[in-house]
C-alpha cells in the first residue's frame, strides 16, 4: 500500500495530508509548481488517486494527464471542481464527504442569518471601539418567527429547516422537485419562493441548471427587507447582481460564506452593515474536519483493498 | 357651553403614570411612543427640581409609575408616593424596583411578561454560534482583506453535541433550550428549584454544572443570591474548553475574574451582552478575538418594542380601568435583590 501513488492538489487540511503519507506515497501538486512538466513526465502514470477539494478538484485538464488513475476522492460534499463525465467515461471512482459536514454548515447558516439580522458583528464592533459610551445601538431586527425559504431541500437543507423551526420561522422551500414526507410549503418558481419568504437560504449543489439560480429576478422579489444567505457555492448568485441591490437597498442584507472568485470576494461589500462575509468556512471545524478527513482516507482504503466505497458518487 | 361628554375627559382630567427617567424607547422613538387616550406621564426628568421635591410638589396622587432598567424604583421613591399601587417597568429584569417594599405596601409590578424570551434566546444562540465558529473574527478577517493575503483561516469548533448547562431555566432558558437541542446540543440546568415535568438533567449546584458542561448560559435573574455566582471556581470548573454565554446580568459574573480567565486562556471564549458597569467594557477584552460583544441589547429589535409598546399601553390601560392587568409579577415568588 505504501507504494501506492496519491496525488492531492492543493492545502488543505494538515492531519489529512500526514494520514495521506502514512498511508501512501503522497505527491503534493503545489510542490511541484514550478516543474509542473517535469512532475508529469516522471509521475503521471503511477498515480492511482486523486484527492482534491473545492478550490482544486479534478478537471478534464488533470484526468486526462493521469492515465491509470482510479479514483478521485474529493475532501468535500460538493462536486462542481471534478469532471463527472469525464470520470464516468474513464470508470474513475469518485468520493466524497456527505453528512459528516451536514451540522456544521446548517449551524453556519443559521449563525450567519442571525448575525445579519441581529447585527452581531456591527455591535461588537460598536462595543470594541468604545462607542458604548457615547449612547445606545438602535434596533436590530427579530430572526424568530421569520419565514425562511430554502433552495435545494437536501441534506443541509433538511438540516437548516429543521433548525429555523425551533425558531419557529414557517419553512418553504424550491427543489428540482416536491420532497415526499414533508410539510414544508413548495415552490415550482424559485422567484415565487423570494417573494413569499424574508430569508431565502441557497444549500443546493452547483450544476449548469443552478448556476446564478439567485439572478436579479429573484433579488427584486425577495427585496428591501429581504435577507440572503448562501452557504452553498458562489456561481449560485450573480454576485454583481447582489452587489449593486446591496449598495442600492434594494435587499435588506447578506450573510455570505461563499463567493464566485475566493479568496477575493467584492470589496464593494466590505463597508457595508448589512452584510456579514466569511471566508469559506462551512465545515471548517476542528471536529469535521478531522471527520472528512476520515472519511476520505476509509474510501481510498476500501478501494485499494477491493472493498466497498463507504460515499461514493459514482 | 357645552357640557363635556363623560366618556371623553379632557386630557386634563387624565390620570398620571409618572417616568423618572426617559426609557430607551422614548430615546428612540420620541415621548409618545405609548400614548393612550386613557392615561398621561408625568415626567420627573424635565423638572429641574430634584427628584424628592419633585415628587412631594407634584406626585402625592400618582398611582403608577413606569419605570425601565435605568430609572429604578427606590424604597425612597416608594415611600414619598402614598397613592402609589403599580410599577410597569418596560425591562425583562426586575432587579431596579424594590420588591420588598413593593410587596409591604401591596403595590402590584407588571413585567415584560415573556415578549422578550425569543429575541434573548436568539442573542444566545447568535453568540455562541459566534464565539464557537468565529463569525465576527472572521468577518473582521475578510473585511480587511485579510483573505487573499494571509490565506487560510483558523478551525472553529462545532456546536453540534456540545453539552449546554443553562442558569435560570425560566421562559428565557427553555427558548434557550428548544433553539439549541434542534443543533443536537444537550441541555442540563441549574435553578433555584428542580422543575418538575422537565426531563433536562438538573444540577443543584452551578458549580457541578459547569464541570459537566461544554457551554454555560446566563438566563438567570439578578437578586441577591445571584450576585457573583459565576465565580473562579465555576469558571475553572468549566475549563480551557468551555464557553460561557451572559445575556442576563452583568454582576452575576465576577467580571474581573471572567477576564483573567479569557486572557490567559483559561476558557475557549465568551459572548457577552452585559457587564458589571456599563457602559464600560474591560479594555483587555477588546484585543480578543474569541470574545463576542453587544451593548446590552438582547431585546433591541423593532419586533419586541413594537410588542412592548402594546403591553405597557395594555397594562396601564386595564389597570385604570380596573380590569386585570396583563403582565402582574407574583412578588411572594421573587427573591430580593439589595442593589
Amino acid at each position: 500500500m505504501n507504494n501506492t501513488c496519491v496525488l492531492v492538489t492543493c492545502p488543505m487540511f494538515t492531519y489529512l495530508e500526514q494520514e495521506l503519507e502514512t498511508r501512501f506515497n503522497l505527491f503534493k501538486l503545489w510542490d511541484h509548481s514550478s516543474s509542473k512538466a517535469e512532475f508529469f513526465n516522471n509521475y503521471s502514470s503511477s498515480i492511482k488517486a486523486v484527492v482534491g477539494n473545492t478550490k482544486v478538484g479534478a478537471d478534464a485538464k488533470l484526468i486526462d494527464s493521469l492515465p491509470n488513475l482510479e479514483i478521485v476522492a474529493s475532501y468535500s460534499v460538493g462536486l462542481d471542481k471534478i469532471d463527472l463525465d469525464k470520470c464516468k467515461q474513464r470508470g474513475i471512482k469518485v468520493t466524497n464527504t456527505p453528512d459528516v459536514l451536514t451540522d456544521d454548515v446548517a449551524d453556519l447558516a443559521i449563525g450567519l442569518a442571525l448575525a445579519v439580522l441581529r447585527k452581531v458583528c456591527v455591535c461588537d464592533q460598536f462595543v470594541r471601539s468604545g462607542n458604548w459610551i457615547n449612547g445606545d445601538f438602535g434596533l436590530a431586527t427579530k430572526f424568530s418567527g421569520k419565514s425562511v425559504g430554502i433552495v435545494g431541500l437536501g441534506r443541509i437543507g433538511s438540516a437548516i429547516a429543521k433548525r429555523a423551526e425551533a425558531f419557529q420561522c414557517p419553512i418553504s422551500y424550491h427543489s428540482r422537485s416536491k420532497k415526499p414526507n414533508t410539510n414544508y410549503k413548495y415552490y415550482l418558481n424559485i422567484v415565487d419562493l423570494a417573494a413569499n419568504c424574508e430569508i431565502l437560504v441557497v444549500a443546493c449543489a452547483l450544476t449548469e441548471e443552478t448556476h446564478h439560480i439567485v439572478n436579479r429576478k429573484v433579488i427584486d422579489a425577495l427585496g428591501p427587507k429581504g435577507f440572503l444567505i448562501n452557504i452553498a457555492r458562489g456561481a449560485h448568485v450573480d454576485e454583481p447582481e447582489l452587489v449593486s441591490a446591496l449598495l442600492e437597498g434594494r435587499l435588506g442584507g447578506a450573510g455570505l460564506d461563499v463567493f464566485e472568485n475566493e479568496p477575493e470576494p467584492p470589496e464593494q461589500l466590505f463597508a457595508l452593515d448589512n452584510v456579514v462575509l466569511v471566508p469559506h468556512v462551512g465545515s471548517d471545524t476542528g471536529e469535521t474536519s478531522k471527520a472528512m478527513a476520515d472519511l476520505v482516507i476509509s474510501n481510498l482504503e476500501a478501494h485499494f483493498k477491493g472493498k466497498p466505497l463507504l460515499t461514493p458518487v459514482i | 357651553m357645552a357640557p363635556e361628554n363623560p366618556s371623553h375627559p379632557s386630557e386634563n382630567d387624565l390620570p398620571y403614570v409618572l417616568i423618572l427617567k426617559p426609557p430607551p424607547s422614548f430615546v428612540i422613538f420620541g415621548d409618545r411612543f405609548f400614548n393612550s387616550t386613557k392615561f398621561r406621564f408625568l415626567k420627573a426628568y424635565e423638572s429641574p427640581l430634584p427628584l424628592a421635591h419633585f415628587l412631594l410638589a407634584h406626585a402625592q396622587s400618582v398611582q403608577a409609575i413606569l419605570s425601565s432598567g435605568g430609572a429604578p424604583v427606590t424604597a425612597d421613591t416608594i415611600r414619598l408616593m402614598p397613592l402609589l399601587r403599580l410599577v410597569v417597568t418596560t425591562s425583562q429584569g426586575l432587579n431596579h424596583i424594590d420588591l420588598s417594599e413593593c410587596r409591604r405596601r401591596g403595590i402590584v409590578v407588571a413585567s415584560a411578561g415573556t415578549i422578550y424570551s425569543a429575541d434573548c434566546a436568539d442573542s444566545v444562540v447568535a453568540l455562541l454560534i459566534d464565539v464557537l465558529r468565529k463569525v465576527s473574527a472572521a468577518d473582521r478577517f475578510v473585511k480587511q482583506g485579510l483573505w487573499s493575503s494571509q490565506g487560510e483561516y483558523p478551525l472553529g469548533s462545532k456546536l453540534g453535541g456540545k453539552r449546554v448547562g443553562i442558569v435560570g431555566l425560566g421562559s428565557i432558558g427553555s427558548e434557550v433550550a428548544k433553539r439549541l437541542e434542534a443543533f443536537g446540543c444537550s441541555i442540563s440546568y441549574n435553578s433555584r428549584k428542580k422543575k418538575p415535568f422537565c426531563s433536562y438533567p438538573f444540577y443543584l449546584n452551578v458549580r457541578e454544572l459547569a464541570a459537566n458542561c461544554d457551554a454555560l448560559i446566563i438566563c438567570c435573574a439578578l437578586t441577591d443570591e445571584t450576585h457573583h455566582l459565576i465565580n473562579k471556581e465555576v469558571l475553572s470548573a468549566l475549563g480551557k474548553d468551555g464557553v460561557i454565554v451572559n445575556i442576563a446580568r452583568g454582576p452575576i459574573m465576577d467580571e474581573k475574574e471572567l477576564v483573567r480567565c479569557l486572557v490567559e486562556g483559561e476558557i475557549r471564549g465568551a459572548g457577552l451582552d452585559v457587564f458589571e458597569h456599563e457602559p464600560d467594557v474591560p479594555n483587555e477584552l477588546f484585543a480578543l478575538d474569541n470574545v463576542v460583544m453587544s451593548p446590552h441589547n438582547a431585546v433591541f429589535t423593532w419586533e419586541s418594542f413594537e410588542d412592548l409598546r402594546k403591553l405597557v399601553v395594555g397594562n396601564l390601560e386595564a389597570f385604570f380601568s380596573n380590569e386585570p392587568l396583563l403582565t402582574p409579577v407574583g412578588l411572594d415568588d421573587q427573591p430580593h435583590f439589595s442593589g
